[in-house]
């Protein structure tokens, strides 16, 4: 795979524009030396729309062509991409001004609700034993529960960040649930034509299935590797979607097959089941992709009408699109929220939705997990919830937008991506 | 007990069924605890083979055979001569090198074999002494089971085995001494040998062999037909080869603000442990269940933790079990714990169904209970609370396809429609049936899986 860069780039001399063949030391029709041709910009047409939209961003480390990153990862530290804010070397007049309004750390929120990764690291560290989050005065056990009034203790997955690139996700237990069950994933990738594209995929675990946690896990990474995968090979982002979720359907029915593990015996043995709804952001296209009751939002940051990319696969959606019911009539029924598809090894068919669009205005996409759009169900109240500057502070968008879960009482597990549309270029350096 | 370190202690596995859902402000935790040992020194691995030890890794045991010589053992005679075949019988089960005594009860204990406060050791010349010695047995005296289990206790523990264990036979009553002398006796002798205790003929009383069988931690049952003796002591005999670990405990660690609501053995027999626990260290208990050969039981704990919100989870309860080590605070642990978790939701489906195991029990141990209060009530002379009783005791033996007691039941009831409960007390019952039903009524089967 080392080769090809340089082939491309030394593509004809750079003396006589003789079309060059691979390996050539020497033009075939000049003599040129090709050993002396100084290193071509590695990456051309990108360079100058960066500069104009983030003077500072190019100086991010080249990413490969497809790198699809696990939820479970530790949110990358390094400079990830034009808009992380966190960046503060350029004066103040290169940036707008409402970015440095703030101290010139990584921001910290009053919002965000404790992150028990950090008191996970920071524990051991401290003290040779974790003490109890709950009565402070026991030590935990090796099976995560207090010695002394047995309580669970805070798990990973109670409440995961990710900023990657321009796009970030905030996973939450939520208030009412004893574990999190929603999982995300998310990835970029260049595509054929030099641009490039982002991708989110969010799922939540159907709690009356057994495993959903697993089963939420693995289809969220199945899709983002399969997205990202297809979208570099250059398969078009609304066929790669639909193939994404028949891979990630495939991941979860494994699950089925392996044997439950000792410590749950759950009321009822069902095969591990979740949702998915998963968005492509590329430079002019918006593709959506779900099964299921999770959701993606179109909110433009002009605020002009913000819309719904997604129709729920639940009973009420179903009521409502078949007629028999007003939207009204049909979400105030207790069977409302009932989804009719998921992915799982008991689904009767697997239906995978996708829909593209072509926005013609910058925006945001939101792609969340019922645990929000409970809380702002119609897209004029999902704008209202989203900040203004959604495009620019994704990971701060992500967390409010968390944070109106939890304030509404939380009561499901909550998981929000965030995804800035068009997708902004990526820094130089990638081939 | 360095004799534990032996590789011949069985592997101990511990599952937990539950339903861990509670709805907000639930305080009441269930569990079954299935206890499994097994890989133990029987080749066969299985409680019938138990003399297929691999050479040299048999556990060292001891074995005392308490034979009742009251004066009615011999009415009618066949019943004493029953009782010195059924006893050769146990000491021809005896596995080589195995500790044994031979003890005729009457109002006091006499040494029949081999005398001398001392225990042989059996092998072919020790066993044919032994059966020599029955042959001098002969009934006369009273009764007075206290002194005869002090002997035993006294000769058991002359010998430093890893396995002590009693086999009690009785036809009368324990008339030659208060209830009390026979109360402290058992309380002297628990946690120090197993017994197994066995009515033989109908004139004994089944509390006082229950009572028996429950504080030494072994099993109680009748012998209606003394004829049946000798298959009986060599089952019993087998069982007791078969053991590998003695006074094995159930550890049971409960959080701050925890009350444990019952500890019970529920299979293969109902057994409430729930008195017998002793403090082990902060927040932990033991409950004592005796030695284990490769078998598994059942027990039902119920826990009541303080109440939390709706998504937290909590340790309920942590099950291990351990050997005491006598004398000292610590304990050899056999290496399996089970968790019991508490888990709150609003998912009302989640917290309102029942773990089909916990139902199980629950209905077998209200099974025993009923069938007790049916007998006590019929012998009280109410025919119509016995009738009720024992009504509901067929419709729960049939819904939960425990056939034994079912067939049991129906020597006592005439039943008219199990599914109901319906039921007609027989106007006669042979005593044998209805001791046979009392004495167990604690036998419980296992969920089908």
């Amino acid at each position: 795979m080392s080769q090809m860069p340089p082939q491309a780039a030394l593509s004809k001399c750079p003396s006589c524009a003789e079309p060059l063949e691979s390996g050539d030391r020497f033009c075939g029709a000049c003599g040129y030396d090709l050993s002396a041709v100084p290193p071509p910009p590695p990456d051309h047409p990108t360079l100058a729309m960066n500069g104009a939209v983030l003077p500072d961003a190019p100086q991010g480390p080249p990413s490969t062509a497809a790198e699809p990153l696990p939820a479970h990862a530790p949110a990358p530290q390094a400079p990830a991409g034009p808009a992380a804010a966190a960046v503060p070397p350029a004066p103040a007049a290169a940036a707008p001004g409402v970015r440095f309004d703030r101290a010139p750390e990584p921001d910290e929120y009053p919002l965000q609700a404790p992150d028990p990764r950090v008191a996970a690291d920071t524990a051991p560290g401290a003290g040779p034993v974790p003490v109890c989050v709950a009565c402070r005065a026991g030590r935990v056990d090796g099976d995560g529960y207090c010695e002394n009034c047995g309580h669970a203790q805070p798990r990973e997955r109670d409440h995961l960040e990710q900023e990657f690139g321009p796009v970030a996700a905030v996973s939450d237990r939520g208030l009412r649930h004893h574990r999190n069950e929603d999982a995300f994933a998310l990835g970029r990738t260049a595509l054929p034509d030099g641009t490039h594209a982002t991708v989110a995929i969010v799922c939540d675990g159907v709690s009356s299935a057994t495993r959903p946690d697993d089963a939420s896990l693995a289809a969220s990474r199945t899709a983002c590797e399969s997205l990202v995968a297809a979208l570099a090979h250059g398969t078009h982002p609304q066929q790669a979607m639909h193939d994404a979720i028949v891979a990630a359907a495939r991941a979860v029915d494994a699950l089925a097959a392996e044997p439950a593990t000792a410590r749950e015996h759950t009321p009822h043995q069902n095969a591990p089941a979740c949702t998915l709804v998963g968005s492509v952001v590329s430079a002019g296209l918006l593709v959506v992709g779900w099964v299921g009751d999770s959701r993606a939002y179109w909110i433009p940051d002009d605020r002009s009408p913000a819309a719904r990319l997604t129709e729920d696969d639940s009973w009420a959606a179903q009521m409502v699109a078949a007629g028999l019911m007003s939207e009204a009539e049909a979400y105030a029924d207790e069977r409302a929220h009932a989804i009719t598809g998921w992915l799982g090894a008991d689904a009767y068919e697997l239906e995978p939705h996708t829909a593209s669009f072509k926005p013609d205005r910058p925006g945001v996409v939101v792609v969340c997990t019922d645990g929000l759009w409970n809380y702002a169900e119609a897209a004029e109240e999902m704008a209202e919830a989203v900040p203004r500057d959604a495009a620019v502070r994704p990971l701060h968008s992500a967390r409010v937008l968390v944070g109106h879960a939890l304030d509404g009482g939380g009561h499901d597990n909550v998981t929000v991506a965030v995804v800035p549309f068009p997708a902004p270029p990526q820094g130089a350096g990638s081939a | 007990m360095a004799k534990l370190s032996k590789p011949n202690v069985p592997q101990f596995a511990v599952d937990v069924y539950q339903n861990e859902y509670l709805p907000e402000g639930g305080r009441e935790v269930n569990a079954i605890v299935t206890v499994t040992a097994t890989g133990g020194g029987t080749v066969g691995g299985a409680v019938g083979a138990p003399h297929l030890y691999t050479p040299g890794r048999a556990p060292s045991a001891a074995v005392a055979v308490m034979v009742d010589c009251s004066g009615s053992m011999d009415y009618p005679p066949a019943k004493m001569r029953n009782a010195r075949d059924a006893t050769a019988a146990a000491v021809d089960t005896l596995r080589d090198g195995v500790h044994f005594a031979v003890i005729a009860g009457t109002h006091v204990a006499k040494e029949v074999y081999p005398g001398g406060g001392r225990l042989a050791v059996a092998d072919a010349s020790t066993r044919e002494q032994a059966k020599q010695a029955l042959r001098r047995l002969h009934a006369g005296g009273g009764t007075a089971i206290g002194t005869w289990l002090r002997l035993a206790d006294r000769l058991l523990s002359s010998a430093d085995v890893a396995i002590r264990h009693g086999i009690l036979l009785t036809d009368g009553r324990n008339e030659h001494e208060s209830p009390q002398d026979l109360r402290a006796a058992l309380d002297d002798c628990a946690g120090r040998f197993t017994c197994d205790a066995r009515g033989v003929g109908t004139d004994w009383e089944v509390k006082e062999v229950t009572g028996i069988a429950s504080a030494l931690l072994g099993t109680a049952d009748i012998v209606a037909d003394p004829a049946g003796l000798a298959a009986d002591f060599t089952r019993m005999m087998e069982t007791a080869m078969g053991k590998e670990v003695a006074d094995v405990a159930l550890r049971l660690w409960t959080p701050v603000g925890t009350t444990v609501r019952f500890v019970k053995q529920v299979a293969p027999a109902v057994e409430d442990l729930t008195g017998r626990r002793t403090e082990s260290g902060p927040r932990s208990g033991d409950y004592p269940t005796g030695s284990w050969g490769d078998e598994s039981r059942d027990y039902h704990v119920c826990v009541e933790v303080p109440p939390a919100h709706v998504g937290q989870e909590m340790l309920a309860a942590r099950v291990s079990l351990v050997v005491p080590e006598p004398g000292t605070d610590s304990a050899r642990s056999l290496g399996a714990q089970g968790l019991v978790r508490a888990v709150w939701t609003d998912d009302v489906a989640a917290s309102t169904s029942l773990n089909p195991q916990v139902a199980h029990y629950t209905g077998q141990a209200e099974l025993a209970r009923t069938i007790q209060q049916g007998l006590d009530l019929r012998k009280a002379g109410d025919r119509d609370g016995a009738t009720a009783k024992l009504g509901r005791a067929v419709q729960l033996a049939s819904a939960s396809g425990n056939a034994d007691t079912a067939k049991l039941l129906a020597k006592v009831v005439d039943v008219v429609d199990a599914a109901t409960g319906t039921v007609r007390l027989k106007a006669k019952v042979a005593e044998a049936d209805e001791m046979t039903l009392e004495t167990r009524s604690t036998k419980t089967v296992r969920v089908k899986k």
